[in-house]
């Protein structure tokens, strides 16, 4: 098939801004990020949590000096692109992120972590089909967003089709979620939560929400974080008083039979990076 | 306390909470290796042996990073190498009652902190490798470790710092969420 010139330009800088962003979300925390995990060791009462907070600051200064991944779960890259007026959506524009994806997967170098679902034959460049996810929002530049996602926060996300009436209860399913995690999602943990839509459109906010800066919170999200931290389950379910960061929230209106929450949760290590696609 | 492998009996007096290092060789084993050693042998000798859940990133033939993973994934698949006399399994967010009881009397559970891999990497030097077919997330890779920072989360004894913190969650989460 012949590819047009113009969108073999589009593909390729997608491409470039693709691999950069991925490179610098791998390598380097967003300075909201450490600055919660400064203030959070900073405040510590628990010899272990510290000894785990202070192990996790040490990482982080040691993969920026190395100019290595923070974690070896370089995740699955999640992927969110704005386009300006100007700029149509067209296949190019995916193409230009899957090729970017494949050349950070060498360059960085990430860990080849996507598989078939069933057979789990690994793709050994980390696309594969319908992955990345790239999601599309419209904006004033063309930019090029990542948020790599490791498996074991991942994992330990929820949703649920709540009553109506338990808008109450929302607290409840989001602190249930942790005590069920435990410290599998390496915690401390910045949770997103998304409130309504329907079913995907909750699981999608939640996800977004995990790119909100951390550095505030309004009071339902503070009263969410501190439900959290009351449970004690500390960095690494080892104990302390460290379980959660942050917690996000993003709301959708929603049918008024229906309240769907999902929480996604999202381990220390919340790796995120824009990039302005050169054009 | 600093642990060097072969490990013996010195694991026998750790107790859940104490903070320890370990040196020597470990063997990374994650779901997949497990399967393999369970169908095909134990590649490596057993005794005193440390097992490291993890699958690392490679380059060159050179540990570019190296953290743990979860566990718990393995809970059913680790009785066997303890009966082979495996000594420490280590890794992040703990292992279930199973292998809690599997532990006793055998060995301990050392939790490395998660998603620390450039520490960890920055204490390691890969040996080798077995299963390679594996791929290198699933692969059983060799290395020298040097001085890892580790907590006792599981001792010989019964004793479980995870179970311990995950029970008083659960109380504060009932008396918070429903008592009222």
């Amino acid at each position: 098939m012949m590819v047009n010139p113009a969108d073999q330009t589009l593909l390729s800088a997608l491409a470039d801004a693709t691999e950069k962003a991925l490179a610098k979300a791998e390598i380097r925390l967003p300075p909201d990020v450490l600055a919660a995990l400064r203030r959070a060791a900073a405040a510590e009462r628990d010899a272990i949590a510290r000894r785990e907070l202070g192990n996790i600051l040490e990482n982080i200064a040691l993969a920026e000096e190395r100019q290595v991944p923070i974690c070896q779960d370089t995740g699955v890259p999640v992927v969110y692109l704005t386009l300006p007026p100007d700029v149509p959506f067209s296949p190019a524009l995916v193409d230009g992120v899957r090729e970017g994806v494949r050349r950070a997967t060498a360059s960085v170098p990430l860990r080849p972590n996507v598989v078939d679902p069933l057979t789990r034959e690994n793709t050994h460049d980390n696309t594969g089909v319908g992955m990345p996810a790239v999601h599309v929002m419209p904006g004033e530049r063309l930019t090029v967003t990542v948020l790599p996602k490791g498996a074991g926060s991942e994992n330990a996300s929820r949703i649920g089709m709540l009553l109506p009436s338990q808008a109450g209860e929302i607290p409840k399913f989001v602190a249930e979620t942790m005590l069920l995690a435990g410290g599998k999602p390496c915690p401390p943990v910045i949770l997103g939560v998304g409130i309504g839509g329907t079913f995907d459109t909750a699981a999608a906010l939640a996800k977004e929400a995990l790119l909100l800066p951390v550095d505030t919170m309004d009071d339902y999200e503070q009263k969410l974080c501190d439900a959290v931290n009351a449970l004690g389950i500390g960095p690494m379910g080892l104990g302390g008083d460290t379980t959660a960061l942050a917690v996000k929230v993003k709301r959708a209106g929603c049918h008024t039979a229906s309240l769907p929450v999902a929480v996604n949760v999202q381990c220390w290590a919340c790796r995120r990076a824009t990039v302005e696609v050169e054009r | 306390m600093n642990l060097t492998t072969p490990l013996g009996d010195e694991v026998l007096d750790l107790v859940a909470g104490d903070t320890v290092t370990l040196s020597g060789t470990i063997y990374t084993a994650r779901d997949e290796a497990h399967l393999r050693m369970m169908e095909e042998g134990i590649p490596f000798d057993p005794a005193g042996a440390a097992v490291y859940h993890c699958g690392p990133v490679v380059q060159d033939g050179r540990l570019v990073v190296a953290g743990p993973t979860t566990s718990a994934r393995m809970n059913a698949l680790t009785g066997f190498l303890l009966d082979a006399g495996v000594r420490a399994l280590i890794g992040k967010g703990g292992m279930g009652p199973e292998v809690v009881e599997h532990l006793r009397g055998r060995g301990v559970y050392l939790a490395l902190t998660g998603g620390c891999a450039a520490l960890a990497a920055a204490r390691m030097t890969l040996k080798g490798v077995y299963f390679e077919d594996l791929g290198m997330a699933e692969a059983v890779w060799v290395i020298e470790a040097d001085h890892l920072p580790l907590t006792v989360g599981i001792d010989a004894h019964g004793g479980d710092l995870f179970r311990a913190v995950h029970e008083k969650a659960k109380t504060q989460f009932h008396q918070r969420f429903n008592n009222r």
